[in-house]
């Protein structure tokens, strides 16, 4: 499954077939998009306005004051306030929010990818009875959303494990509800490698574990970076499973968002502060991951 | 030469068991302990987490219990009547049909013209595809809080835009309206996720040979028709796949909810998830919440069931083909 950047033009706005017969299979640039090419920047500006306006007014709305936002809505930041942002970096949870945050979300996709590639592995390569049985309870595990067995995960974290309140409790049914999805984008990505690879490999003397080891591994880097990513993010914005199990000094950037707003939900400069700094490292991560991202999806999607 | 390990690609061959050579059992125990050991922890985690925890919801839905002390009040099936007679929950229930179908129909026609609009050689192409994906990736609680505050009453930006053009907001806005407060969650949701629908209908594209509607516009086929006949038609299998997720997603919807209306007002906006939550965490029923997560659950898998049958198995009837086009 590979998604190039670049995009390949299905067809030209206004080509008709004159255009589009000129004789020679005309290279694709010269060729033109002509009419509808104002249109198409027209309606593309209009979407990113749409897309970029809440979140724009949101970074903005962080350097105003409440005074500001209060006589001119609408209105860019006049004078600059460097206060709100100031406060939240100094005054608030924020950084103890983000710690586990970051520790949350390195559990699940390390714990996430270990145990999905291991997984993967046989159900892709190794000829056994139980195969397909077994990848099946996999698949159908992907009709169960947490939020099916969110109480009883409560009560089994908190009661019976007695991981109620740490990094862990969360991470580790963050990381069961991931495997799923990572296995079935993995399987596929491990059985695509040559089977010439693996009698090369055999026939030089290597065990089937060198051969995981030496050359699955390596060959299957890819695909564990986009499951990893996938299951990153997945932690990262995860609300549900930290609002039940995840207190005081314990909460992620969502919960801590979530909570800024409502006890200071008439300061919204401040609220704006806060949710502009807990989505900025997140947005440059995820954007430059992007292709990742669509990529796992995609394969969600095709599998 | 044991059993080797036999890759394949898509289709499964029948287990070549019988095909082995003779003395080839202590390596077939080898085998079998490396499936077990590299399987285990999966197995463990999803066992543990996924799996227990389900039977547990189903087995708390036939109790009264309200989360101390062991189950013994046991009460059939009760617990169903009680969330299905709700008319909270049924409210609730059909909130989410609501959204699921207000979802596919205005994401998938918004998606399509984006993602066929942008499918072009044009400058920013790159950029804008970037730009359309930062709303998915907010989480959907970061999503939730700045709508909150665009949409507050009467100091939100939107009511003052919409006052510059002589209109005024709802005087309780437009979350605190419950005729208005689910339709404004289904326009802050597609703001969130249309950008997903694009992307996916975008990579999907780039599977379509650019022969084929080169041809249809050589047989004459205006710009329209050809996208109409010829390339929707070819991004079946990515739109059809695109609503399945859309529609699970739209079933379990919680987070933007809790966030931005929690429920309300006057129950206006409740979903299954939020419904389930609120009696476990708030009330402490767990044996009704255990009973909304299992009829939650049947109503998903049965959606996913009638799906799969009626509407995707001529993608998996076809698999070959769409891979052939990856």
């Amino acid at each position: 499954m590979t998604t190039t950047t670049t995009p390949t033009p299905v067809s030209r706005d206004g080509a008709g077939p004159t255009a589009a017969s000129g004789g020679t299979r005309a290279p694709r640039q010269g060729s033109g998009r002509s009419e509808g090419g104002v249109l198409v920047y027209l309606v593309a500006l209009l979407v990113v306005a749409l897309t970029l306006g809440p979140v724009l007014y949101a970074v903005l709305g962080g350097f105003r004051s409440n005074a500001q936002l209060a006589s001119a809505p609408a209105g860019l930041p006049d004078p600059w306030v460097f206060d709100n942002y100031r406060r939240v970096l100094t005054e608030s949870a924020f950084w103890t929010y983000a710690v586990n945050s970051v520790a949350v979300a390195a559990i699940t996709t390390v714990v996430t990818v270990v145990c999905g590639l291991m997984a993967a592995y046989p159900l892709a390569r190794y000829q056994f009875r139980w195969r397909e049985p077994l990848f099946m309870v996999f698949v159908v595990g992907l009709l169960f959303p947490a939020t099916v067995a969110i109480i009883p995960l409560f009560i089994l974290v908190t009661r019976d494990l007695g991981i109620g309140n740490t990094w862990w409790g969360v991470a580790l049914p963050q990381a069961a509800f991931a495997l799923p999805m990572t296995i079935v984008i993995l399987r596929p990505f491990l059985m695509a490698i040559p089977r010439e690879m693996e009698e090369a490999a055999i026939v030089d003397g290597a065990s089937r574990l060198q051969f995981f080891w030496r050359v699955l591994l390596p060959l299957s880097a890819p695909g564990a970076v986009t499951v990893g990513v996938l299951a990153f993010v997945g932690s990262w914005n995860a609300y549900l499973l930290p609002l039940l199990l995840l207190r005081g000094d314990m909460k992620t950037l969502p919960l801590g968002v979530a909570d800024f707003s409502s006890q200071y939900s008439s300061d919204t400069a401040g609220v704006f502060a806060f949710t502009t700094l807990a989505m900025i490292p997140a947005l440059i991560f995820f954007l430059a991951m992007q292709k990742r991202i669509v990529n796992g999806l995609q394969g969600a999607v095709k599998g | 030469m044991t059993a080797l390990p036999v890759p394949s690609r898509g289709t499964t061959p029948p287990a070549g068991r019988d095909t082995r050579p003779a003395g080839g059992r202590r390596r077939d125990w080898r085998m079998a302990a490396e499936i077990v050991v590299f399987t285990a922890p999966a197995l463990l985690l999803f066992a543990v987490f996924v799996v227990w925890p389900i039977l547990r919801a189903v087995q708390f839905s036939l109790y009264r219990w309200k989360g101390f002390g062991p189950l013994v009040d046991f009460v059939g099936l009760q617990n169903y009547v009680a969330v299905l007679t709700d008319e909270v929950f049924t409210g609730a229930v059909g909130h989410n049909l609501i959204i699921v179908v207000a979802s596919i129909l205005i994401q998938l026609p918004l998606g399509l013209a984006i993602a066929l609009l942008l499918n072009r050689r044009m400058r920013g192409q790159g950029m804008l595809r970037t730009i359309i994906f930062v709303p998915y990736v907010l989480s959907e609680v970061i999503a939730g809080v700045v709508w909150f505050q665009l949409l507050q009453p009467g100091r939100g930006v939107i009511e003052a835009m919409l006052g510059t053009v002589g209109l005024a907001g709802p005087f309780q806005g437009f979350l605190g309206t419950p005729s208005l407060a689910l339709p404004t969650l289904v326009v802050v949701l597609t703001w969130k996720y249309v950008g997903l629908a694009v992307l996916l209908f975008l990579a999907g594209l780039q599977g379509v040979p650019d022969e084929l509607s080169e041809a249809a516009q050589i047989d004459g086929a205006s710009w329209w028709q050809t996208q109409w006949r010829v390339t929707i038609p070819l991004l079946g299998p990515t739109i059809r796949m695109w609503a399945f997720l859309s529609m699970i997603g739209s079933l379990q919807l919680f987070d933007m909810v809790w966030i931005l209306t929690g429920g309300g007002p006057a129950n206006a906006t409740t979903t299954m998830a939020t419904f389930l939550v609120n009696e476990g965490t708030k009330r402490q029923n767990y044996g009704i919440a255990a009973a909304a997560s299992v009829v939650l659950f049947v109503i998903a898998l049965l959606m996913a069931v009638l799906y799969q049958r009626f509407v995707l198995r001529r993608d998996t009837a076809d698999a070959d083909v769409t891979r052939g086009v990856r």
